[in-house]
């Protein structure tokens, strides 16, 4: 009869303890989230309604509601997108598939690196100084767009080399090998096999770019606008900067407004991101897999 | 250092390779010839250069710039250094690897992905393409009510095979494998030599291989490496039978090292 020694059944209690230390990581960092928005919901969700999402702010912020806030955003995060993603993807695949290993490629890289780790009032007056004054696009959402899409550019680079280069190496060969050019063997079997990795780094700069606040507030954001912008060259508010107005530039603002308007740009960044998901099962369908 | 007697117009002449990873010197002093439709066997126990020397074949030592080539090598009389479109030179070689590489789409994309990329459009001579190289590979009776499936879900062998049908749906006038029947079980490779047989009417084809039986069952020729250098090269029936320049090669064949 087979007998478990002593070694065994610790190395069982071991395994057990190291698993439920663990367990209670995760529960730690979720509960920050649940609490979060919880209390946003709980809080929050008795103003929402269809007139305080399609509504303009009225006496002095304190009341009505913040439809050109939510329409700036959108716009603001969907130039952003624009900008930022097509430029991102192919930086990322230049390193990853044609940057020859040398000096260049590497400090190339870690200048990327550094880039996420500049802080975003920095990005601001880069903002302010690159796109509003010396390009003349003035405060404008246009000057806003694009100082986010320098600053998530990283986030978008880091994520889709990382899904580059998971594409197993043997896929590439057997393409060469073929007789197919590197865009033949990039454009059939590298970039379909690593879009979703492409699209959870566009899910990321989405929620950065709708939340973020200084690079907005002196490039584009205005402080109260009850106008929906005309072009890319207007400006508009914005749903982060208008939160943070409310919260701390104007008095007797009911408590609810605050946690209302949080609630919807949460909101807005959800849907957002169901988009980039929705987009990803699409594509994943079309190619039968 | 021994070398077969040339004869006119090979397909591909082999002269003074020798091959080296920086300062690693992996093969030296090979030559060789490959007629027209033949099956050109090359053995040897690992380490011996033979996959180094396959990827000179086709160029595909130009994606490693730690590997060195010397010597000149001869497709259809033409140096293969002298080649300037390489996309050109790989389209009319053919490679299989011992793993099997099912590209992750569909059985018929990874076949069609080859016409499709050398500006082949229509669907009706995709199909017909897609047909002949699966039937050629003898997949076709496993997948032809399938072919939408993922070709990466095949199992080994079928995968295999499915390497082979893309490789044919190359038009290559020269087929590279390399120890092909490493991942397949006997049935699968029984299956594949006796394609590769009937394949040999058509185009030519260089099998590497560790099972000395199967280049003894498939090739006309064969060459025997061992530790860099090709020690004997000669018809397939000889190593085992007849004269041996080297008494090495007969030990090999023979199973008394490697």
């Amino acid at each position: 009869m087979f007998e478990a020694t002593a070694r065994d059944h610790r190395n069982q209690r071991v395994q057990t303890s190291i698993r439920l230390g663990f367990l209670s990581m995760t529960l730690l960092l979720a509960a920050p989230v649940l609490i979060v928005l919880g209390a946003l919901v709980y809080k929050g969700m008795p103003i929402i309604s269809l007139d305080f999402l399609l509504g303009d702010p009225t006496h002095g912020m304190t009341q009505g509601g913040i439809f050109p806030a939510l329409v700036g955003t959108v716009c603001i995060v969907v130039v952003a997108l624009i900008a930022s993603v097509p430029a991102g993807v192919a930086a990322a695949v230049y390193l990853s598939e044609y940057a020859p290993e040398n000096w260049l490629t590497r400090a190339i890289n870690l200048g990327i690196l550094n880039l996420a780790g500049v802080p975003s009032i920095v990005h601001a007056l880069f903002g302010v100084g690159a796109f509003v004054l010396f390009f003349g696009f003035g405060t404008s959402i246009l000057a806003a767009s694009l100082t986010l899409a320098v600053m998530t550019l990283p986030v978008v680079i880091v994520a889709t080399k990382e899904s580059l280069q998971a594409v197993p190496m043997a896929f590439r060969e057997a393409c060469w090998n073929m007789g197919a050019t590197r865009w033949q063997t990039i454009r059939t079997v590298v970039l379909p096999n690593a879009v979703s990795g492409i699209l959870t780094g566009v899910i990321l700069e989405v929620s950065r770019t709708a939340g973020e606040t200084a690079p907005i507030m002196f490039t584009g954001a205005a402080f109260f606008l009850p106008f929906l912008p005309q072009s890319v060259y207007d400006q508009t508010m914005a749903m982060s900067l208008h939160l943070f107005v409310i919260s701390t530039q104007v008095p007797d603002v009911p408590e609810a407004l605050p946690y209302g308007v949080a609630l919807v740009l949460i909101g807005i960044v959800l849907v957002m991101n169901s988009i980039s998901i929705a987009f990803r099962i699409w594509l994943r369908n079309r190619k039968k897999w | 250092m021994v070398s077969d007697t040339p004869t006119q117009d090979p397909l591909l002449s082999v002269r003074g390779l020798g091959i080296r990873y920086g300062t690693k010197q992996v093969l030296s002093g090979v030559d060789f010839e490959v007629q027209r439709n033949e099956i050109f066997g090359v053995i040897g126990p690992a380490n011996a250069g033979k996959t180094s020397m396959l990827r000179v074949l086709n160029r595909m030592d130009a994606f490693n710039k730690n590997m060195h080539v010397d010597g000149e090598v001869r497709f259809r009389g033409k140096d293969i250094k002298s080649w300037r479109n390489l996309y050109a030179l790989r389209r009319r070689i053919g490679v299989v690897f011992p793993l099997p590489v099912g590209l992750p789409m569909s059985i018929y994309d990874n076949v069609a992905l080859s016409p499709r990329l050398r500006g082949i459009k229509k669907k009706a001579q995709l199909d017909e393409i897609v047909e002949r190289c699966l039937t050629r590979a003898a997949l076709w009776d496993e997948v032809k009510d399938r072919q939408s499936q993922l070709g990466s879900l095949l199992s080994g062998g079928q995968q295999q095979r499915l390497t082979i049908a893309r490789a044919l749906s190359q038009d290559p006038e020269l087929l590279l494998l390399d120890e092909f029947s490493i991942a397949v079980d006997p049935v699968t490779t029984m299956k594949i030599e006796d394609v590769l047989r009937e394949l040999k009417s058509e185009l030519t084809i260089i099998l590497v291989t560790n099972l000395v039986q199967q280049a003894r069952r498939l090739a006309d020729r064969t060459a025997f490496f061992l530790g860099g250098t090709c020690v004997e090269v000669g018809v397939t029936e000889d190593l085992f039978t007849g004269e041996v320049q080297d008494q090495r090669t007969r030990d090999y064949v023979e199973g008394r090292f490697g």
